[in-house]
């Protein structure tokens, strides 16, 4: 999926993520900032990666077994993929309204859940691709330029 | 007003500051629901909320917010305080309700980051 016109690869890294962990829920993401402040991108595109990142990270965390995040600066965009072994997403059309969700009572408790999630990252990023299977998991690439 | 300043104000007890408690307070944002602050609170925000799990710090991480005053009185777990310490996110709590809470640093000059939400929900 990596973009032609990317331009020369800077940086990439590779986190996993256990589904389930609430405890533990956020720390990729919280790399993921560190990495883009030290780095030196600009903070309000560091804002979006940020909040785009933990929206998925906790769709891992909520939904699926464990995920894999790939993680790569180029010159011209930031791009993360989060690969997920779970229960994948039976409609995306549907998951991708404002106010749609399939959550358990203990992820709303957690305060999550109001079906906002993908339309948040979809907000926030300037491509996003899901692909997803049920029963299986799902692939979520997001693209972000710098 | 600052962060001591709403202190002061709700009764509220500081359980974590490192060093953020003279930071002005301009605006505030207050949910129960983490996925509408993360939707909606801008940068720079006092969070105002019930909830006290270690979301509620990655939360105030990833939107850069200023602070945490959690209402009604809940105390943070364990992890949440740790986690608040680690990441140097201020944290505090009020016996106050919401509602209260809302009004009484809105009166004195908090004003929402947002009024209102661009769009309704469907």
């Amino acid at each position: 999926m990596q973009d032609r016109e990317a331009g020369e690869l800077l940086l990439e890294k590779r986190f996993s993520i256990e589904g389930g962990n609430f405890i533990h829920a956020g720390g990729v993401s919280s790399s993921i900032k560190k990495i883009l402040k030290d780095i030196g991108i600009r903070s309000e595109i560091i804002r979006r990666a940020s909040i785009a990142c933990y929206e998925a990270e906790m769709n891992v965390v909520a939904y699926a077994k464990k995920g894999e995040v790939t993680f790569r600066v180029t010159q011209q965009h930031l791009q993360v993929l989060f690969k997920d072994e779970g229960q994948g997403i039976e409609n995306i059309g549907l998951a991708m309204q404002e106010g749609y969700s399939t959550a358990t009572d203990a992820i709303r408790e957690m305060g999550f859940g109001a079906g906002m999630g993908l339309p948040n990252i979809k907000r926030n990023v300037d491509h996003l691709n899901i692909e997803s299977m049920v029963g299986v998991g799902t692939t979520l690439e997001m693209i972000i330029y710098t | 007003m600052t962060l001591k300043d709403v202190a002061k104000l709700l009764n509220a007890e500081i359980l974590i500051c490192e060093d953020g408690c003279d930071v002005e307070v301009k605006t505030a944002f207050a949910a129960d629901l983490l996925s509408d602050v993360l939707a909606y609170a801008k940068e720079g925000t006092l969070l105002i909320t019930g909830i006290t799990n270690p979301q509620v710090i990655r939360t105030a991480e990833m939107l850069e917010l200023i602070g945490i005053l959690v209402v009604r009185g809940k105390a943070p777990d364990a992890e949440t305080l740790k986690l608040a310490q680690t990441k140097s996110i201020p944290l505090m709590v009020t016996k106050y309700i919401m509602f209260e809470s809302c009004g009484r640093l809105h009166r004195n000059g908090v004003v929402g980051c947002v009024e209102s939400v661009p769009n309704a929900r469907s």
